[in-house]
């Protein structure tokens, strides 16, 4: 079966919400920024497919938004795992179920 | 995108990319769902490659693969004593139960809409006209992303500071 536009938007929807339940579950924090990591892939992923696929006069403008996401997805990795080590300094722990220091 | 190599590439690549995301889910390691998380990077690669958008598969290689790969397992190390454990938490059901509403919401619409495509790779998706766009059209959001990742540089910098570090800062 030669794979058109559904295959890979459905790899990709697919994609998307394996990384949404991997950051909605795991308690460690670095495994729910896998599961953000995992989300960016797969928008990625859906706006090259579109960009492919889609008929239209100027397809690079996909692309360059692809540009514009890897690089905030980059800034967004750098500063939280910078958190993550800066809160495991203070509290030895980056359990997300024990960082509880805002509740009464 | 006709031919026997297509269609065994991108079924090749779904089965390698949906299979080490689900690794990054299920395995308890730590350690284990970083290695898985990186196939999935590479699947994500050869999709880009198989989506005639070269430059950025080469880009996500080094970026993905490259560099936040390393940023997460650095931080794995350095936080030893939190455990390689990679479990639930207790509010997993739900979370898990919105993920799979939304990819039967998400299935529904891919497969019940009449998209309207070309079928083979449209002119101009090279990383000549991506360089031109980046620097013509968008050339404002590119200084943009520059400064934020300055920011992203010197947050992370100021962030990873140990306190003996700011205390001999202070006494400069």
């Amino acid at each position: 079966m030669t794979p058109g536009i559904e295959h890979f938007l459905t790899v990709g929807a697919l994609l998307f919400c394996l990384g949404l339940a991997i950051s909605l579950s795991k308690r460690n924090a670095i495994g729910v920024l896998m599961g953000v990591e995992l989300m960016l892939n797969a928008v990625n992923l859906t706006l090259i497919t579109f960009s492919r696929f889609a008929v239209s006069s100027n397809p690079i403008t996909g692309h360059t938004f692809v540009v514009f996401i890897l690089t905030v997805a980059a800034a967004e990795a750098a500063v939280a795992l910078a958190l993550a080590v800066a809160v495991y300094r203070n509290r030895e722990t980056i359990d997300v179920d024990r960082l509880n220091l805002l509740r009464s | 995108m006709e031919g026997f190599g297509p269609s065994l590439a991108f079924w090749v690549l779904a089965a390698l990319t949906l299979v080490a995301a689900g690794g990054v889910m299920v395995s308890r390691n730590l350690l284990h769902a970083v290695l898985f998380l990186i196939l999935t990077f590479i699947g994500v690669a050869g999709f880009f490659v198989l989506l005639s958008a070269d430059f950025i598969a080469m880009a996500q290689v080094i970026i993905y693969v490259g560099a936040i790969a390393v940023l997460v397992l650095f931080a794995v190390l350095l936080t030893p004593r939190s455990g390689r454990d990679n479990g639930e938490t207790r509010w997993a059901l739900p979370g898990i139960l919105l993920a799979v509403c939304l990819a039967a919401i998400f299935l529904f619409v891919v497969h019940d809409t009449a998209w309207n495509t070309v079928d083979e790779a449209p002119a101009g998706l090279d990383a000549r006209s991506l360089g031109t766009a980046l620097l013509t059209t968008w050339v404002v959001p590119f200084e943009i992303a520059s400064v934020l990742l300055t920011a992203a540089l010197v947050g992370a910098i100021m962030l990873t500071r140990s306190p003996e570090e700011e205390a001999e800062d202070a006494l400069v």
